[in-house]
């Protein structure tokens, strides 16, 4: 079952590419935007790097997590995976994993190439890379929890901004966190261990809180 | 219960397999909302639904494989083409067909030719037999129908009628929100008027 909600938002998501190149094309101009305003001081974009690269992958993945439940919501197909015969939080759950596809992942593989813009050496474009693939992970199951609490709300965008920005922030500062470490030359695994603790804590509970609220805003 | 108005109280039925009930009942009178309380989108302020003697919130998630609901809107994703909608919409619900079956059910609900086609090029009627056509492949008992007649033309309303028909033949119940009248030769035809 998993699988085939998984294949169908894929599928989806294949069929209105423009909204997957949107949100890539929002990471790489935020990201570039720092290292052009700023100017050629290799020592000042090294140090703010991590943050600047994690911020905007939090920004990019606002922009794709209102459309996760609101087009289904829309034309009534929501409703139809509701009175599926399988326990919703499964449902919540493929459709996070292929929200992870097809928004977070490919800004996880384009972030070493626009991290180079910031003069990072290999070791440290490596972390950014790993760091970032389990930390969007978070912001997919975090944020589908605001995808179904402002289901159906006008001005839900800035509104799921607001609910779910301030639960970004552990994954923001540990993510970031391990990449400074890398740049002072310490180790980044604490950080990355962390994270992904963060990541198994979300994992457990978000599909569920995500169930309810979605129980709730389709009433 | 919608807010803080009663929609309607007192309600007391049970359904014998074959049967086909009429809701009936002026714009806003809670024909939806019985609906959606029937199929655990909503949840009754007061009282209890039971299937097959258990209560329908025991039941969890096997309630839903012996349902099917058809709202207003038909559930049909403009992405997809209709035979892309009809298959990935019954595997969701646990039943893989065919894809020969869906080609059949498709071409059933006169739409033969366009099964390929993106559902966002169809009318709004052809899309709501693309909703309908899962009535054909599901092995659902209750159906639950909301409005699936508007926009549809004679044709495809006789379609309908003949698929319920079937479903009571063979045991089923339908739940049906509309106002025409669908004079069927099957089963037996309950009507239940709800008042505002």
């Amino acid at each position: 079952m998993l699988r085939w909600i998984v294949w169908r938002d894929l599928i989806l998501a294949w069929r209105r590419r423009s909204d997957i190149l949107s949100t890539v094309f929002f990471f790489v101009i935020v990201v570039s935007l720092f290292p052009l305003g700023i100017g050629p001081e290799t020592q000042l974009l090294r140090s703010i790097a991590p943050g600047v690269v994690w911020v905007a992958a939090l920004l990019a993945s606002m922009l794709s997590l209102g459309r996760l439940f609101a087009n289904d919501y829309q034309d009534g197909t929501l409703e139809q995976l509701l009175l599926t015969p399988q326990p919703l939080f499964l449902v919540v759950l493929g459709k996070v994993l292929a929200h992870w596809i097809i928004a977070e992942l490919p800004l996880v593989l384009i972030a070493p190439l626009v991290g180079v813009q910031f003069d990072l050496s290999r070791q440290t474009l490596w972390v950014l890379f790993v760091s970032l693939l389990l930390g969007t992970r978070i912001l997919s199951l975090i944020g589908s929890v605001g995808a179904a609490l402002t289901l159906g709300l006008r001005g839900g965008g800035v509104l799921i901004s607001i609910l779910i920005l301030p639960l970004y922030i552990p994954a923001l500062i540990f993510g970031a966190g391990a990449v400074e470490a890398t740049i002072i030359g310490t180790s980044a695994a604490p950080h990355l261990y962390l994270l992904g603790a963060f990541a198994i804590v979300s994992l457990l509970f978000s599909p569920w809180a995500a169930s309810a609220a979605l129980r709730i805003s389709l009433e | 219960m919608r807010g803080d108005r009663r929609l309607f109280r007192g309600l007391d039925l049970s359904l014998a397999p074959g049967t086909y009930v009429q809701l009936i009942g002026p714009n806003g009178s809670g024909k939806t909302s019985l609906l959606r309380i029937l199929c655990r989108l909503l949840e009754p302020a007061e009282g209890e639904i039971r299937w097959d003697g258990a209560n329908i919130r025991a039941l969890g998630e096997d309630y839903f494989s012996a349902v099917t609901y058809l709202g207003h809107r038909p559930g049909v994703k403009d992405e997809l083409s209709a035979l892309e909608n009809l298959t990935i919409a019954n595997a969701l619900n646990g039943v893989e067909v065919e894809t020969e079956s869906a080609f059949g059910a498709l071409q059933q609900m006169g739409l033969a030719g366009r099964e390929r086609l993106p559902a966002r090029f169809l009318s709004e009627g052809q899309r709501r037999r693309v909703g309908l056509a899962r009535l054909l492949v599901c092995n659902t008992r209750l159906w639950l129908l909301d409005e699936v007649l508007t926009s549809l033309d004679k044709g495809a309303v006789g379609l309908v009628r003949s698929l319920i028909e079937e479903h009571l033949n063979r045991g089923g119940i339908a739940i049906v929100a509309t106002h025409q009248e669908l004079e069927l030769s099957a089963g037996v035809t309950k009507r239940l008027e709800l008042t505002t």
